[in-house]
């Protein structure tokens, strides 16, 4: 039910924290991971590490040409492209006075309008094989906003509108499109948050500690699942209690 | 004696994707069959009709012509005058 033996993913964002526990949960579920970010070197480590299975594209996403390349790529190395996870994604926290133009559109251009064209792009194999799976990563402020995230929280809410969209124009070909939304999780971009603002944080999630990247990753890998066939156009929010929404 | 003019290459292509696609049975892609009410299909199925047309013949289809495309004639006139050109 949750295995995903003969299945090709592509994992953006997997130099990351949770990118790479997605694509470790992915391949321990039996599936060839594609694995790209923009450090060639974190990828052929966790390549090296994962060891069969593994394609390495590395990429920057900003580049509006590498989507359907790195599509191109996967399906002609891995034979077809069935998981798409759109993890990759990065903050760049400042007040919405002191935000530039080239502030907000750098994160628009990674953090939605990429998953956009990975999501086009890969869809064309899933609806002609009649199965598929796009699961984006967006996070708690793209539902709740925050402070001093404007674009981020932006790019993380249209992520949810367009998998809703997406998820009903293919939903007749076994094509479905969901979203994982985390709360606070330990890894390089949480790192940035000092000691004041991590207790803060700790006070307001039920669970009382931050998530690890791998309490992501199970949720990823069950909407890639056949477990999770008739789940489309869904928010999954992952945060230990913080919103419950 | 009547003759009768064969198929083109390119209805006999265009019938063949479109039997394929929408797995309808071969004597019901006429040249005046419309996609949508005669042989079942649904607008998604119309836009990959179109990417596969694209695919087979090397042609482009912008959207207001793809739009126009509702019966297999007009798919096969349409790819027929985009070759011509
Ligand atoms: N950590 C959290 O608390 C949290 C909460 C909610 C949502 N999220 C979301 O979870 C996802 C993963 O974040 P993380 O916490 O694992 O952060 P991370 O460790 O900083 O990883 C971010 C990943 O995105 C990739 N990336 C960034 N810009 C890129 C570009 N231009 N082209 C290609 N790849 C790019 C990075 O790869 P390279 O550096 O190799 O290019 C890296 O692998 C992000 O979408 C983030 O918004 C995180």
């Amino acid at each position: 039910m949750f295995s995903l033996e003969g299945k090709v993913a592509l994992v953006t964002g997997a130099t990351g924290g949770i990118g790479a526990a997605t694509a470790r949960a992915l391949h321990q579920a039996g599936a060839t991971v594609a694995i790209t970010g923009r450090r060639a070197a974190e990828l052929e480590a966790l390549a090296a590490e994962l060891g069969s299975r593994v394609i390495v594209a590395p990429a920057d996403l900003a580049d509006p040409a590498a989507p359907a390349a790195l599509v191109e790529k996967v399906e002609g190395e891995g034979g077809s492209l069935d998981i798409l996870v759109n993890n990759a994604g990065f903050t760049r926290d400042m007040l919405a006075l002191r935000m530039g133009d080239a502030d907000w559109q750098a994160v628009l251009d990674v953090d939605l309008t990429a998953p956009f064209r990975l999501a086009r792009s890969a869809l064309r194999g899933m609806m002609k094989k009649r199965w598929g799976r796009i699961v984006s990563i967006a996070s708690i402020v793209g539902v709740t906003g925050n402070a001093g995230q404007a674009n981020y929280a932006a790019a993380k809410a249209g992520l949810i509108g367009m998998s809703k969209s997406l998820a009903q124009e293919v939903a007749t070909r076994g094509v479905t499109v969901n979203v994982v939304a985390p709360g606070f999780v330990k890894t390089a971009m949480t790192d940035a948050l000092n000691e004041a603002q991590r207790t803060a944080l700790l006070s307001r999630i039920p669970a009382a500690r931050m998530g690890t990247p791998e309490d992501i990753a199970g949720a990823v890998v069950y909407l890639a699942s056949p477990a999770a066939a008739w789940v489309t156009g869904q928010t999954l929010h992952v945060n230990g209690g913080m919103a419950m929404i | 004696m009547e003759r009768v003019t064969p198929m083109s290459d390119t209805a006999e292509k265009v019938k063949k994707i479109v039997v394929e696609h929408l797995g309808v049975e071969e004597s019901k892609v006429t040249n005046e069959a419309s996609f949508i009410d005669d042989l079942g299909a649904d607008s998604l199925d119309t836009v990959e009709l179109v990417m596969a047309f694209e695919e087979a013949f090397g042609v482009e289809i912008p959207d207001d012509a793809a739009e126009k495309i509702t019966t297999v004639k007009d798919a096969i006139e349409y790819i027929e005058k985009q070759k011509a050109e």
